[in-house]
């Protein structure tokens, strides 16, 4: 186990180093001076531009610069935002509880629906409830995710008025963040009507987001599932009897989790670059929009840091996965 | 058992090359055909792409046309719509039919433009790192590594803002971010053929490096990296629409789905078909794209077949 923790280790610190330089990089091949971009539209005196060119290092040799850049990472500096002139750090871990909290609701959403509809489709093989659910599924899969967000929103906000359009809660309440999850922090304020607020805001962007990992977990399920339900052991189990409740349960429903688990795992960068477009539907205030913002606002070291934080966080989590797989499944282990 | 080897190896002499091709095609067609969505997206897809040829001849106004005295004219079949504007105007009186005819080509022409540039460059990538192995491998595995570790639209928009925003731009980052997948298929085909003994045999022969590469194994390799290549140009419809819904694809008043749906947002609670249709648009597009990517994946690759 250590061997192949170790060795797992190897393979992403590579990779690690180089979304850095992807990062770095990024910085430079833009167009327009880094020094220039600070003094905003006003400009600079040249004898302020030298300093602030020394200040920051831009003098330097560029290897000497990544060097610096890559210590500073090391050390949890993540350099200021331009517009906000906060840390990059600070202001990545005041949004990303708002992410994680859509991000966690969207996959309950699709794994509590997905695998009961890929379990059921796959045993009832063939039949209009097993045609309509793949049929479901590749539509939600081809879902312009934006488009659905919009089509929500004129539905049950709209015409409707069941849901709120945007943010996190209503603006009437307001109370401290404790954990930065709207639903835990608006119960522990005991504010009442904060909980059912918070609530209603994140139904739609949840299931804005959660279409596409439910259409996928709904599809490898069923295809996991029918691959065991041929296998020899079920056939086995049928024969000797079993109920095809515990059949299906327990032998069969077992072994089917093992690709499924992986896919729900694979779903964090769909996750990710859904959520990009999920926030800036419903104006949530988390890390995709951020991002956004900070790429229209040209606010470059956000951008920077924001690249490298969430390729870091997709890593550990992909890497988390593979360990944890790598525990459940002894052959991963050994390959 | 000789009898049948000689009436096999008689029917061989027999078939030309051009009818192996036809039979390897009917064979093709006898899996895809059975798949009653693949054949219906078939269907959709053909039917898009003679949209898109067709465009001038179809639509009924130039897509930039604007009707002044008509802004945001509801569909024909709601009150106040009219016979002139099928799906109705936009806010600058613009036919929303005739720009979605039109918003055809940009989409089905991006997906082409995208995937043929992700598949050549995972095709080189990918033939070089299987084929010399060694620290050609490591160092272009490296890379695809680094590339897939950013959630892909992320780094399409970033690679946007570098360039600056527009529609070939927007293509060409998207042809970045899909490239890896396309290098890593080839790269584990290249590595399962290599070892095989007709490989072998051509080498003995004293074929060329660059001659076993392209002639010898890349044709074997083929079957996954069609079915990835259907998968990619659906994702690659979906992905320039969301940079142009961002604003980093093309540009107003390009009438290019996404756009359209960006330049809609602000009247969606006034005007519901200015957003419902270029999506729709877009919806049906990638489905039918899909529906046929899942009959080729059945046709192309019995083992990938779902049981």
């Amino acid at each position: 186990m250590l061997r192949f923790f170790i060795s797992r280790l190897g393979l992403i610190i590579p990779t690690f180093i180089g979304i850095t330089i992807v990062a770095f990089a990024f910085v430079r091949v833009l167009p327009g001076d880094p020094v220039l971009l600070l003094a905003g539209e006003r400009g600079m005196d040249p004898d302020r531009y030298q300093k602030l060119l020394v200040q920051f290092g831009y003098d330097r040799p560029i290897w000497e610069q990544y060097f610096h850049y890559v210590m500073g990472l090391l050390q949890g500096d993540f350099g200021n935002s331009i517009s906000t002139k906060r840390p990059v750090l600070q202001e990545f871990f005041t949004l990303f509880p708002a992410t994680l909290e859509l991000g966690l609701c969207a996959i309950i959403f699709a794994v509590v629906i997905g695998i009961p509809a890929g379990i059921l489709a796959a045993v009832k093989r063939g039949s209009w409830f097993d045609q309509a659910t793949m049929g479901i599924a590749l539509t939600g899969y081809s879902m312009p995710i934006f488009w659905w967000g919009l089509l929500l929103i004129i539905l049950f906000s709209g015409t409707l008025g069941w849901t709120p359009v945007s943010g996190r809660i209503s603006l009437m309440y307001f109370f401290p963040s404790v954990t930065g999850f709207m639903t835990i922090d608006s119960l522990l304020s005991g504010e009442p009507g904060a909980f059912r607020s918070a609530v209603a805001h994140l139904i739609l962007p949840t299931i804005v987001l959660g279409t596409i990992p439910l259409a996928v977990i709904a599809r490898q399920t069923r295809s996991a599932m029918l691959e065991v339900l041929a296998e020899d052991y079920v056939r086995t189990a049928r024969a000797k009897g079993l109920s095809p409740g515990r059949v299906i349960g327990l032998h069969a429903l077992r072994n089917a989790m093992i690709p499924v688990i992986t896919t729900i795992g694979l779903q964090i960068g769909v996750l990710m670059a859904g959520a990009i477009l999920t926030e800036t539907i419903f104006s949530w205030p988390g890390i995709g929009k951020w991002m956004v913002d900070s790429i229209s606002r040209r606010d470059y070291p956000v951008v920077q840091g924001g690249l490298v934080l969430i390729a870091g966080i997709i890593m550990l989590v992909n890497l988390v996965v593979d360990l944890m797989y790598g525990l459940i499944n002894p052959r991963i282990r050994h390959r | 058992m000789t009898d049948r080897l000689e009436a096999d190896a008689e029917t061989a002499r027999e078939l030309s090359p051009w009818r192996t091709r036809a039979a390897v095609f009917g064979e093709f067609w006898h899996y895809f055909s059975q798949n009653r969505g693949a054949v219906i997206g078939l269907v959709v897809f053909t039917l898009l792409v003679l949209t898109a040829i067709f465009a001038p001849l179809l639509a009924p106004y130039s897509p930039n046309e604007q009707f002044r005295d008509s802004l945001l004219k509801p569909p024909f079949w709601v009150d106040g719509g009219s016979s002139a504007f099928l799906l109705g105007t936009d806010a600058l009186g613009r036919d929303i039919l005739s720009r979605l005819i039109y918003g055809a080509r940009f989409s089905l022409f991006i997906g082409v433009a995208v995937v043929m540039i992700a598949v050549t460059g995972g095709i080189l990538i990918g033939l070089a790192a299987g084929y010399f192995r060694g620290w050609v491998d490591v160092f272009a595995m490296r890379i695809m590594d680094i590339i897939l570790a950013f959630p892909s639209l992320l780094l399409a928009l970033v690679l946007v803002a570098i360039l600056g925003p527009g529609l070939v731009n927007a293509m060409i980052a998207i042809a970045v971010v899909f490239q890896p997948h396309f290098a890593r298929l080839t790269r584990a085909a290249v590595l399962a053929e290599a070892r095989r003994e007709y490989v072998t045999s051509a080498k003995v022969v004293g074929a060329s490096n660059l001659r076993l590469m392209f002639v010898t194994i890349l044709p074997n390799c083929l079957a996954p990296l069609i079915v990835q290549a259907t998968l990619s140009f659906s994702t690659a419809i979906l992905d320039a629409a969301a940079l142009g819904f961002l604003g980093m694809g093309a540009q107003p008043p390009t009438p290019e789905w996404g756009t359209m749906l960006a330049e809609a947002r602000e009247f969606i609670l006034r005007a519901w078909w200015v957003v419902t249709f270029p999506g729709l648009a877009i919806l049906i597009t990638v489905l039918a794209i899909n529906l046929i990517g899942d009959g080729l994946r059945d046709a192309l690759d019995p083992k990938l077949k779902r049981s």
